[in-house]
């Protein structure tokens, strides 16, 4: 992966830039020390680091504005970062530009129950957004897996989905209106409290734009009410195909479970290793979460099962209560850092049609011989996203290369099914160069073109989600 | 009339046009700009349903009800359940999905499970340089680049003609029922609807027709499995016993015709006058009613949705004052500035020489 080299003029000017940022914004606002500017010099894709010029942390949205107009003023591209969770590099900076951070804009603005919204500062972590109006009975569908940490605007960015998005939908599906500054340092008013846009739908390319159409300082989300209760059944089979036909059935029965999570052996020895769930040792294991009061939860496990045993588990437990409910998801979430003990991995996340489901699942154990590493596949079996753990060594000389070319291949594989190279992770600069396997150049052309209109000097996050062949013309 | 037979052909007839095109699927929705027509209806049929994936690709031409049969073939639907405007706007034509996404058409299931839009998994386009485009695809979960598809649905036709649409569809339910009350004025009837719009029990539609006959009329849909239903209406009548007793209406067939009137404004079926579609902030909603001096109104999506009737002619936006929301007859409510200034970037970018009047 190649990023663009910095602009020696524009480091050439880092006091001029850092000093008028800081009389925008404050000392506090602003840091520019390389000791300081180390912390963010990646996200979580850490293979890629590089300090920025400088970072800004604004505490409002005319601060936003300030920041941002300075910027395109000196002409400086700047990345902006949530939490620094993105697992494809979207808050990665180059050395030229300026990061600017939405951590301090974290306050809840309003909450309406009788509206069923939330307006926040984006800077707000995933889980607080829900953590604000439970207590009211409702919350905040989307739910990434590092929606601890992660920030609304970073979900906002990249679309993110979640485990529950079968039934919720994602980022997208719960947006009801944003607060965006241009990278002119025009403040837009977007949506709002009510659910149908006016004129163009500008907020359904806003989000999932990756940053590169402007900063979201607020948003309106959509809450919902809280569930009476929720149980999963777990149902362990002998072979990826009647897993995947289990699937199948299921959705053909008309019932929509708010989760099937699918997790393949090297995985489920993985976990059992590490968390002690008590998975059984099978080829394949489905976890299947139903919601509702207790009798419709029964009525629901009841269809469930019946389909599950005419496909031949073998095992299927049905949880009983809260406790046991708990066992069954400790080992699925646990999953990434059960493979992190064992091995470095690399975490893919296309997506693909479910029913392609064995058929992929075949090949990328070839690709796995082919290639000589392991592969652990942990996915959202509903949706067909899929998350195949590529297991390598970091020491090993020539082994993340191996492991990139192989995730390449497995992405491809996904293309070619009928799938997507990202279902919620995003492009960022990890996928960037296989754009391409997916989209003809005018399909590129035609989302570039919209990004000139948002942003015609082509400053925000610049070198992220177009190859940068495609974008080089664009590019400052 | 022009009426391609392939995407090829529309792309031509897009890069010869040199004056406006009024594009069309069906022609239902009511008056269309000016310009030399154009219609999709000769590309139509469905490519793929896989109910296994909830996936169905359909040409922007199809007829909804080719779809829906299809659908229910499988026990599916589409969730949004788009309304059919002839009846309200006294047009004839046959609604097409193209038409559809082209206008983001959805009805009373919206506020559950979302617009059109959001069951949009990816489209295919022609834009006003004739340019053929991909967006999105057929699989559920996809962030692959920026989501044009979401951009174009409810463009009506002003960044390209849509030919194709890949959409999420969902299980068909395997009942339904309705829980009805009287008499309510339209801001108990808008607080009683955001009540049960709050609870747990999934209520799928939630209307109020203050000028019913017998008596202002609020009802609530609640949708899934037999027992569940029940035990849901149960529930639910208890949780708003404050506002009266709601009589529970289990009859499948009059359940379901009475949600199609709902979808499609029946209460303003055959009267005169010019109806105006106000989203709102279902909390602003009777307020804005009252404003408004319509002749009749009529509330969908909780309140967030009203439907009002006023005399030809009436422009009643100036009333309607300060609200969060838009309303809409033939014009748009104008936007903040710097919002028509994207507007007008993207149009000029997909449709540099104005060939597409929408």
């Amino acid at each position: 992966m190649q990023m663009p080299s910095p602009d020696a003029r524009i480091m050439a000017r880092k006091a001029q830039v850092v000093q008028r940022l800081t009389e925008a914004l404050g000392e506090r606002g602003v840091i520019h020390d390389p000791s300081e500017t180390r912390a963010y010099e990646c996200d979580a894709l850490t293979a890629y680091r590089c300090p920025p010029l400088c970072v800004v942390l604004p505490s409002t949205t005319e601060e936003v504005s300030a920041a941002l107009r300075i910027c395109h003023e000196e002409n400086v591209p700047v990345v902006p970062r949530g939490s620094g969770t993105s697992l494809a590099g979207g808050a990665l900076p180059t050395a030229d530009s300026v990061i600017l951070g939405v951590s301090r804009m974290n306050r809840v603005l309003e909450t309406d129950t009788a509206d069923r919204i939330i307006r926040v500062q984006t800077g707000r972590t995933n889980l607080s957004v829900t953590g604000a109006v439970e207590e009211l009975g409702f919350f905040y569908a989307p739910d990434p897996s590092s929606q601890l940490a992660c920030a609304i605007a970073g979900n906002i960015a990249m679309n993110s989905g979640g485990a529950h998005c079968l039934k919720y939908g994602v980022t997208t599906n719960n947006l009801l209106g944003v607060t965006m500054v241009q990278m002119d340092g025009t403040v837009v008013e977007i949506g709002g409290a009510h659910m149908d846009a006016g004129g163009l739908d500008l907020l359904g390319v806003i989000c999932g734009s990756e940053g590169q159409l402007g900063v979201v300082t607020e948003a309106t989300l959509r809450i919902l009410p809280k569930p009476e209760g929720a149980l999963p059944v777990l149902m362990g089979y002998d072979s990826a195909e009647a897993a995947g036909a289990c699937v199948a059935d299921i959705i053909k029965a008309g019932v929509l479970p708010v989760a099937i999570e699918y997790m393949d052996r090297p995985c489920i020895r993985a976990c059992e290793a590490f968390a002690k769930a008590g998975y059984p040792d099978c080829e394949a294991l489905l976890i299947v979460e139903v919601e509702g009061s207790a009798d419709e939860i029964n009525h629901q496990l009841e269809t469930i099962l019946k389909i599950a045993r005419d496909h031949d588990p073998v095992e299927i437990r049905a949880a009983q209560d809260a406790d046991e409910a708990a066992r069954i998801w400790l080992g699925r979430k646990s999953a990434f850092g059960a493979m992190g003990q064992i091995n470095d991995y690399m975490c893919l996340d296309g997506t693909i049609p479910v029913s392609a489901l064995p058929e992929v699942l075949k090949r990328i154990g070839e690709l796995s011989d082919q290639y000589g590493l392991g592969v652990a596949n942990v996915f959202h079996a509903g949706d067909g996203n899929m998350h195949p753990l590529i297991l390598f060594d970091a020491n090993k000389e020539g082994d993340l290369e191996k492991c990139e070319e192989m995730g390449a291949d497995i992405l491809r594989l996904c293309v070619e099914v009928g799938g997507c190279l990202t279902g919620e992770h995003g492009v960022g600069v990890e996928k960037r160069d296989l754009m391409t396997v997916q989209f003809e150049p005018q399909d590129l052309e035609a989302q570039m073109k919209v990004k000139d209109v948002f942003d015609p000097k082509w400053l925000l996050n610049p070198a992220k989600v177009f190859p940068l062949a495609a974008s080089e013309g664009r590019r400052a | 009339m022009i009426r391609p037979g392939s995407e090829a052909e529309l792309a031509e007839a897009l890069r010869d046009a040199t004056g406006p095109l009024s594009v069309r699927g069906g022609g239902t929705r009511g008056p269309l700009p000016d310009g030399t027509p154009l219609s999709t209806s000769a590309l139509s049929g469905i490519t793929l349903h896989d109910p296994a994936a909830l996936t169905l690709v359909a040409q922007a031409g199809t007829p909804v009800e080719e779809i829906d049969a299809a659908l229910a073939k499988a026990n599916q639907r589409l969730a949004f359940e788009p309304m059919d405007h002839r009846a309200l706007l006294g047009t004839t034509g046959t609604p097409t999905i193209g038409g559809v996404v082209a206008a983001n058409v959805s009805g009373p299931r919206r506020m559950q499970v979302g617009a059109a839009r959001d069951h949009l998994l990816g489209l295919r386009f022609v834009d006003g340089e004739g340019t053929v485009v991909k967006n999105g695809g057929r699989v559920m979960k996809n962030v692959t680049g920026y989501d044009l598809a979401r951009l174009v649905a409810g463009s009506r036709g002003a960044l390209g003609v849509i030919t194709e649409v890949a959409l999420k569809v969902l299980p068909g339910t395997e009942t339904a029922a309705s829980l009805v009350i009287r008499g309510l004025d339209d801001a108990t009837a808008v607080r009683a609807m955001s009540e049960a719009l709050g609870t747990p029990f999934e209520v799928s539609g939630a209307a109020h027709d203050p000028q019913a006959q017998g008596g202002a009329r609020t009802v609530l849909r609640i949708e899934g499995f037999a027992p569940s239903v029940e035990y849901r209406c149960r529930a639910l009548a208890e949780r708003l016993a404050s506002h009266g007793a709601w009589e529970v209406e289990t009859d499948r067939e009059a359940v379901r015709a009475d949600w199609r009137g709902i979808r499609d404004v029946a209460p303003f079926h055959g009267t005169a006058g010019d109806v105006w579609r106000v989203s709102v902030r279902p909390s602003q909603a009777a307020e804005l009613v009252a404003r408004a001096g319509a002749k009749q109104a009529f509330y969908d999506w909780g309140g967030g949705l009203i439907w009002l009737r006023c005399a030809e002619g009436d422009d009643l936006r100036a009333r309607l004052g300060r609200y969060d929301g838009h309303a809409k007859l033939h014009t748009l409510q104008p936007e903040p500035l710097a919002v028509q200034a994207l507007t007008r970037g993207l149009r000029e970018t997909f449709d540099p020489r104005g060939i597409l009047a929408a």
